[in-house]
């Protein structure tokens, strides 16, 4: 069992942080936790792609010269650098998930300059109050 | 030319988009006209990729030159070309109506409006046409990011929907993202093509087995299949009409789209039907959306809540007939696709119509509107035949198709849910035209004019024309298609249906 932890321990990483980002987006009242949560979630997503392309060993990225008995050669060989698409893709998907922070920080200015308030029951509340 | 339109069918949109506050710095009357002009050359394209996939077959496009599976294919095959024109059609049509309306209902943010719109629209045609997986998340949340934006700009609660939007829109997205993510573990390729040619062997592993679930969760979050659907209802009523006109019928559509892609291109059928249920668990979700999304509708006297429910039931017969995963069923949801563009398109244009020229779209307040408005108002009836079923408009084959679909599995049960959800459109719907036709206004003792004399007061020109040809777009695809299943559709169904 501790075996099957340790050996995978970045597919836990990862799950537990995407935990961690599902709960702040169900449980948390305030629309900022939320969003915070929302972040945490996209990351783990992403930490998750890095880590895939992880290597052990002799390993280098594949725009460096590789060090092998002394003298300097090309990483050529697929066993002698990490995978670098997983890292390109998540340039894309960081930069998405920017821009969704950023879209959902400018909603939420919106929000508090209609209602005063970040809490998501305040919102409900004051709404309420206006529909009755 | 034609194998350089799949490119430019997004890289038009997307400069154009780019371009519009250019262009808008001056006179933000001009945005239109470009956007206009954008779209009438995107329809261009995507009319020209259709005839070129009937005449030639699929079009493969290497962005760069790259050659799949290590650089980005466009591809575009059947269900592109299918799916193509009528997002630029509908798009082109809303375009054309939304001057007046935008003017109206965001006085000032013309240019940001129009930006965001092309933004969307290059987004939705990347979905269509990329045949990279990782592409695809990109362009959905191109997409989605600017229909946030739109929503956002809505009145009243809209800010608060457009959050709710978002964090769910996000869950998807991030779910599709992972699903990726696994199928590049064991495939070490993200082509489409490649990738559906790599798993079959692996089909029992855990990890494809995940990958396929959550690729599927994250699409109904996007589709707003029911139970994920409780973020539509609100961000579609709160935006503004032109934005929700185009994004209404568009958007859930091309997740749709995306479903169809995932469950029958990018795995084999026998995947989602026998390795997992999923197409049970499909079926009986699309089974209850549609039941729920029809009762929610009944209890709304707000138009355009109605129809964003009503939204959530017709996702429904789509899903339905994606789940039967049989040849009737296939081309029902296909058709259903075609016929939900149209129809909600005309629909929440003139709702889009009616509050420009009354205020609101309380139903209460509908009274006299067949007199006042009668061209809109009979587009509107179009519009709701062809949700309810009536010949010749396509509603009426598309369920027709669907029910043949659940006759041929002998699921009765179905039947039952489709004939009863006819009903329940029939009821909301019918409601909204006895009082638009047959109600008499309150006394108004104040009045300088007899009671028969009511004016008519339609919407200017450039709005009343589009949603015209949106009825006129309904009664076509109805009339036509026989033609369309024979020579596009035939060639969508898998082997093996």
């Amino acid at each position: 069992m501790l075996d099957l932890l340790l050996s995978k321990y970045n597919y836990w990483l990862y799950v537990i942080l995407m935990m961690i980002g599902l709960y702040a987006m169900l449980a948390k009242r305030n629309l900022v936790k939320k969003l915070i949560g929302m972040n945490i979630f996209q990351t783990a997503v992403i930490l998750f792609y890095v880590s895939i392309s992880v290597k052990t060993g002799h390993v280098d990225v594949p725009i460096l010269p590789y060090h092998h008995h002394g003298h300097e050669q090309a990483a050529i060989n697929v066993a002698h650098y990490l995978n670098p698409l997983p890292h390109v893709l998540m340039l894309t998907a960081i930069v998405v998930s920017i821009a969704t922070a950023g879209v959902a920080l400018a909603v939420l200015i919106l929000i508090y300059r209609k209602y005063g308030t970040l809490q998501e029951d305040e919102i409900l509340k004051i709404n309420k109050e206006v529909g009755a | 030319m034609v194998h350089q339109f799949p490119a430019l069918i997004i890289a038009v949109p997307l400069i154009a988009a780019l371009s519009t506050p250019l262009i808008g710095w001056k006179s933000s009357n001009r945005c239109y006209y470009w956007a206009v002009l954008t779209l009438a050359l995107v329809t261009f394209f995507a009319i020209g990729l259709l005839r070129s996939v009937i005449l030639h077959g699929p079009i493969s496009y290497h962005q760069g030159g790259w050659a799949p599976p290590w650089g980005i294919e466009y591809y575009v095959d059947y269900l592109s070309a299918f799916i193509l024109p009528i997002i630029a059609i509908v798009s082109l049509l809303v375009i054309i109506y939304s001057k007046h309306s935008i003017n109206k209902e965001l006085a000032g943010r013309q240019m940001p409006s129009y930006t965001l719109m092309l933004l969307m629209i290059t987004g939705l045609m990347g979905i269509v046409v990329t045949g990279d997986l990782f592409n695809v998340f990109v362009f959905l949340e191109i997409a989605s990011l600017s229909c946030y934006g739109l929503i956002a700009s809505g009145q009243g609660d809209a800010p608060l929907a457009t959050f709710r939007y978002i964090i769910m829109g996000t869950i998807g997205a991030s779910c599709y993202l992972l699903g990726v993510g696994y199928l590049y573990m064991v495939t070490g390729s993200l082509n489409l093509a490649d990738v559906s040619h790599l798993i079959p062997p692996l089909y029992h592993s855990r990890v494809v087995l995940s990958a396929g679930v959550l690729m599927l969760v994250g699409i109904s979050l996007k589709m707003a299949l029911f139970p994920l659907h409780s973020w539509l209802p609100n961000s579609y009523a709160y935006a503004p009409s032109s934005a929700s006109a185009l994004i209404a019928p568009l958007f859930t559509k091309v997740a749709a789209y995306l479903m169809i892609r995932v469950m029958f291109s990018l795995f084999q059928p026998d995947f989602f039907v026998k390795i997992i249920p999923a197409t049970t668990v499909i079926t009986w979700l699309a089974v209850t959306a549609m039941m729920i999304g029809s009762f929610y509708a009944i209890a709304q006297n707000n138009l355009k809540k109605m129809l964003s429910y009503s939204i959530v039931a017709q996702i429904g017969y789509i899903a339905l007939g994606i789940g039967l995963a049989n040849k009737a069923g296939l081309t029902g949801a296909l058709l259903h696709i075609l016929n939900e563009a149209f129809t909600k398109g005309c629909v929440f244009l003139v709702v889009g119509a009616i509050i420009y020229q009354t205020g609101d779209c309380t139903i209460d307040h509908f009274k006299n509107l067949f007199r006042r408005m009668p061209f809109t108002m009979g587009a509107f009836t179009i519009g709701v035949f062809s949700m309810i079923g009536v010949p010749p408009t396509c509603g009426f084959f598309s369920k027709l198709n669907l029910l043949m679909g659940c006759i041929v599995d002998h699921h009765w049960v179905f039947v039952a849910a489709l004939l009863i959800s006819t009903i329940l459109n029939v009821i909301y719907f019918f409601r909204v035209i006895k009082v638009a036709s047959f109600e008499k206004p309150e006394a108004d003792y104040n009045r300088k004019i007899p009671y028969d004399q009511i004016r008519m007061q339609e919407v200017p020109l450039s709005m009343r024309i589009p949603i015209i040809l949106m009825a006129a777009g309904i009664l076509l695809a109805g009339i036509f298609s026989g033609t369309i299943t024979n020579t596009i559709l035939i060639h969508i169904i898998p082997a093996g249906f």
